[in-house]
């Protein structure tokens, strides 16, 4: 007879051992799959968790692990207060398709002038844009008591249609020749977030993800909403008592991730990507909810989780460019990274016990 | 302009046809969320489902084994969710968007030497006298067999939830699982058989597409039915009926979409698109006035403590 | 700039090695879609393997799948370029800026972008004439229709796809002067069921005949479940489908272009060119003309095909109108290619709007 017991604290040990267990035996299974596959086991594992990080051309994947894992970790730290406490917004992805549309608009919306304030204005509008698509969820939990999971995961296709409105009309680049498309900010030096330091990869993104991660931090451990952020979601009755009130937590929680997840938008759109376009979202906003679970809803966490799976993208891409390993085996490859992480948290919270049957 | 075009008979009976993947997928997703578990993976399990029930049929000849395959393979996928959030007690958002990317990488890797093939043929069942009756002949008595499955299985699950002791008992689970418990009932083994069900229902929709709808294999050919059924789920309010009228919505709208547009009717394409879910919102801001309408104990992990 | 130096020279110094090393050409391919989607992506990769094909041992070709438009894409094709690649085709229009911010860094390496209109001196861009199959469809769907309607399933507004409609459509008409085209835009490339769906509803709607400019064959199988449809192949030449419903098709044969690349690569002949193929030069391909086609209309179809590789024809020729009724060719004039790859309006007689 296997039995849990609840830890009464979560225990530090298994909090870091249990990442290094999880991509240790992703490492096994994933070598069987590709074995499988016909590849050699070893050299793909090697490809896609060494190569980025030490191989010859590092110099190149470094900063491009900060340019990939930048929107994740900034998106995720948002996500993570409001799971924290009980509000689930998983609707990021519309949140961030609306930070680009709405920061990159206005951007377009001064071509050609060149001026200082255009990129600020920006980086206001992105958030406003974001912030905006996540009150929608908001307004309509606190004032209707709406499910915000459904709610939010329902504008993320409002979004992705009006981002195909917008890349084929209003927004559509009128020297294009007609293709769909926006005008892309890279070329447009007042609204291209470009690298802080060029080929470091470092741009505006990657200094908000980090300073969104020392935020967050703060926030929850010397911070009095972060306290009630925490009390909320462990114990809804006795922050009633402690005097939070819950709709301005929906609010604030909702409201903040959105903003964050606009921001990431904007970021990648008038930096990385450079232009908005039907196929502008690649699924930031879903990954992220994977990467604030990943790194245990902790700020530091996140940040390592965000890196890790920026790693597996990179590293994915490498393996198949040498191996000739299908995309696919790369998604399987990541799926069980996150059913591995996912199942032995496990052992972070609870205790197994064997052998004493009738206890538990 | 010429909306006589528009044949009302053939848009309902092709409606039914759309509709039927994602009635399948929701119903399944449906009885998940009644027993308190929120899974989000429903389109990686569509997907795999499209996948065996294709290789299936095409390797046997026969769709039947094919449908068969189609919802263990699910299941199979789903019991992979079960023992992530039951047994390992992980969290059901993130465990469900795992099963998601697992699904549609797992069924591209099967998929591989299914390109190009074309499945064997799913005859539609005409129901002799009733098939010749005008208007409803062709809508109600001229489909295929897993279309009727599926009204099938609303109409059971709805009897099930309100009539039966398991019903009951489900639903217990689903509102209060500490309660559910504290009575007696082995709130994990009901999840676990929940979950299993969700998981066959939705390879069968999968199925529906690769075998019936299109009929062919391409990788990510479920193209977002998953999400769809989920939102399908919430706007049903968790009953099985409404899943019936919210499919035929939903599938009607598409359908109905593209008739106006061949009717040379014209509509802001995007515009009409975003319109499933936006109205599924609108229900869900009506429906909150009914507090009781979503399972108390959704998405909450469920653990025995003495 | 210190790194677009250091990548220059990693870039060179390694392909000196390589050239030292093997001899080796290394050919890279950066798809949009899975090499499975049976459609745009898998012809592209036959063409890849077509090059292995011509040059066996000569050669490496490497890929990855499913490489999203944007970052990603510039980060494989730098990724392709550190590790050596001599030429890589990047197979989708949304990597146009990608292509040019890659080739800046890496002189050396040569790169063929399909479908945009971007070039720099190691930057070539290439397409192909579809609508050129266009009008061989359109001739062989005016004959073989007997309701006069023609269902026109439409992928996104833009101008490749609006060429082909307006190609259609003129050579129907010529052949068959009460012929209508309904049109219906999907807003997507792959869907199936959606593709389905929509060839159902025109089916529905009277048509006999349905083109369609989305990749599955969804809407093949839903025309012959309908019987008495015929469809035509797109992208690939879909001959499952043959005789009927599907009677021929458009075939994006990209192999004898990549081989002939590749060859200039090999010789250090590669230059900088602006290629737009069609039926002439192979890039595409009419697919078998299916025996459900009576003679006479085959022969006339072959006919107009034989007279376009032959540049005796042009699709495009006037006297065409506008479909406001203003005058856009005059009589014998031909299309510009600038007008044509800009294309944003119907020609007279098209019923409907081009969505906005």
């Amino acid at each position: 007879m296997i039995a849990l017991e609840k830890r009464p604290q979560p225990s530090q040990v298994w909090s870091v051992a249990t990442p290094v267990i999880a991509v240790l035996a992703t490492m096994v299974f994933g070598g069987i799959l590709f074995a499988v596959l016909g590849k050699n086991p070893v050299e793909a594992i090697r490809t896609i968790f060494w190569e980025p990080l030490f191989g010859e051309h590092s110099f190149y994947y470094r900063p491009q692990l900060l340019v990939k894992g930048a929107p994740l970790v900034l998106i995720a730290i948002g996500l993570s207060l409001g799971f924290r406490a009980g509000i689930w917004n998983i609707g990021a992805e519309g949140q961030y398709i609306m930070g680009a549309i709405v920061g990159a608009g206005v951007g377009l919306a001064f071509y050609p002038m060149e001026a200082w304030f255009i990129f600020p204005l920006m980086v206001i509008a992105g958030a406003l844009g974001g912030w905006v698509w996540a009150m929608i969820p908001a307004v309509l939990k606190v004032r209707f008591g709406t499910n915000e999971i459904l709610v939010s995961l329902m504008l993320v296709y409002v979004a992705e249609q009006l981002l195909a409105s917008m890349s084929l009309g209003l927004l559509k680049n009128p020297e294009g020749y007609g293709f769909p498309g926006s005008r892309n900010l890279q070329q447009y030096p007042s609204a291209h977030n470009a690298d802080l330091i060029e080929g470091s990869g470092m741009h505006w993104g990657v200094v908000a993800a980090m300073i969104a991660v020392i935020f967050a931090y703060v926030l929850l451990n010397r911070h009095m909403r972060g306290f009630h952020i925490r009390l909320a979601g462990e114990a809804p009755r006795a922050a009633r008592f402690a005097g939070v009130s819950p709709p301005r937590l929906i609010l604030f929680c909702m409201g903040l991730s959105g903003a964050l997840a606009g921001l990431a938008g904007l970021f990648e759109v008038s930096g990385p990507s450079g232009q908005i376009s039907i196929d502008f979202n690649v699924g930031y906003g879903f990954t992220a909810i994977i990467v604030a679970f990943l790194g245990r809803l902790h700020p530091f966490g996140i940040l390592l989780a965000g890196l890790l799976m920026a790693l597996t993208y990179i590293g994915g891409d490498i393996a198949q460019s040498q191996m000739g390993l299908p995309a696919a085996a790369i998604q399987v490859f990541q799926g069980m990274l996150l059913f591995f992480l996912l199942a032995f948290d496990l052992l972070t919270n609870y205790r197994i016990r064997i052998g004493k049957a009738g206890v538990a | 302009m010429d909306l006589s075009a528009i044949n009302p008979v053939l848009l309902l009976a092709s409606l039914m046809v759309a509709a039927t993947p994602i009635l399948l997928a929701a119903i399944g997703e449906l009885v998940v969320e009644r027993a308190g578990v929120l899974n989000l993976g429903v389109e990686g399990m569509m997907i795999v489902g499209a996948i065996t029930g294709f290789a299936i049929s095409v390797e046997t000849g026969s769709p039947w084994l094919g449908f068969l395959a189609a919802a263990a393979g699910g299941a199979v996928l789903a019991l992979l969710f079960a023992l992530l959030t039951q047994v390992a007690l992980a969290n059901q958002v993130a465990s469900g968007l795992a099963l998601t990317l697992f699904g549609l990488g797992l069924s591209s890797l099967m998929g591989q030497s299914y390109v190009g093939i074309k499945p064997p043929h799913f005859a539609e069942i005409d129901i002799p006298l009733f098939s010749d009756i005008p208007v409803l002949g062709p809508i109600l008595f001229a489909q295929d067999p897993i279309l009727y499955l599926g009204l099938a299985l609303v109409a059971g699950t709805w009897a099930v939830l309100k009539y039966t002791r398991a019903g009951l008992i489900l639903r217990a689970v689903g509102e209060n699982h500490d309660a559910a418990h504290a009575l007696g009932y082995k709130v994990v083994r009901i999840r676990v058989l929940a979950i299993l069900f969700g998981g066959a229902c939705a390879g069968l929709g999968g199925a529906y597409i690769s075998l019936v709808r299109v009929p062919q294999w391409t990788e990510g050919m479920t193209a977002g039915a998953g999400w769809i059924a989920l939102a399908l789920v919430v706007f049903a309010s968790w009953k099985p009926w409404r899943v019936l009228i919210g499919a035929w919505l939903f599938g009607g709208i598409t359908v109905l979409q593209l008739n106006l547009q061949a009717a040379g009717v014209a509509i802001p394409v995007e515009y009409l698109a975003m319109s499933p879910y936006l109205v599924t919102i609108l229900v869900l801001v009506i429906l909150s006035a009914d507090k009781s309408s979503a399972p108390a104990s959704l998405g909450r992990t469920f653990h025995a403590s003495t | 700039m210190k790194l677009t130096k250091l990548l220059a020279t990693a870039a060179l110094a390694l392909g000196m090695a390589t050239t030292a090393m093997a001899d080796k050409t290394k050919v890279g391919f950066v798809y949009v879609g899975p090499v499975g989607d049976g459609g745009w992506t898998y012809e592209h990769d036959q063409g890849r393997k077509a090059v292995v094909e011509a040059f066996g041992d000569k050669v490496e070709t490497v890929y990855v799948e499913s490489v999203p438009e944007g970052p990603d894409a510039e980060r494989v094709m730098t990724q392709m370029a550190l590790n050596g690649a001599d030429l890589i085709f990047a197979t989708s229009f949304g990597y146009m800026d990608a292509v040019q911010n890659v080739a800046k860094k890496f002189p050396k390496v040569k790169f063929e972008h399909a479908t945009g209109y971007k070039t720099a001196p190691n930057v070539s861009v290439y397409s192909a004439r579809f609508y050129e199959g266009r009008a061989v469809q359109g001739t062989i769907a005016g004959r073989m229709t007997k309701s006069n309607i023609i269902g026109y399933i439409a992928s996104f507004p833009i101008p490749e796809v609006i060429r082909g409609i307006n190609s259609a459509y003129i050579h129907a008409k010529k052949v068959n002067p009460d012929v209508e085209f309904k049109i219906v835009w999907v807003y997507t490339w792959f869907d199936p069921a959606k593709e389905a769906d929509a060839a159902k509803t025109l089916i529905e709607q009277g048509a006999d005949v349905i083109l369609q400019h989305t990749d599955s064959t969804a809407p093949q199988a839903a025309a012959q479940k309908a019987g008495n449809v015929i469809t035509f192949g797109q992208a690939s030449d879909m001959a499952e489908y043959a005789p009927l419903p599907r009677v021929s098709s458009i075939i994006d044969n990209w192999g004898p272009y990549y081989v002939r690349r590749t060859k200039a690569v090999m010789d250090g002949t590669w230059e900088s060119v602006s290629t737009w193929d069609g039926i002439r030069e192979g890039m595409v391909k009419i697919g078998e003309i299916s025996s459900a086609v009576p003679g006479d209309v085959k022969a006339e179809a072959e006919a107009l095909r034989d007279a376009i590789a032959a540049g005796e024809y042009h699709p495009f020729t006037g006297p065409l109108n506008k479909q406001d009724g203003t005058p856009w060719l005059k009589e014998g004039e031909v299309a510009d290619d600038g007008t044509l790859l800009g294309m944003n309006f119907y020609v007279e007689g098209i019923e409907g709007e081009i969505p906005q």
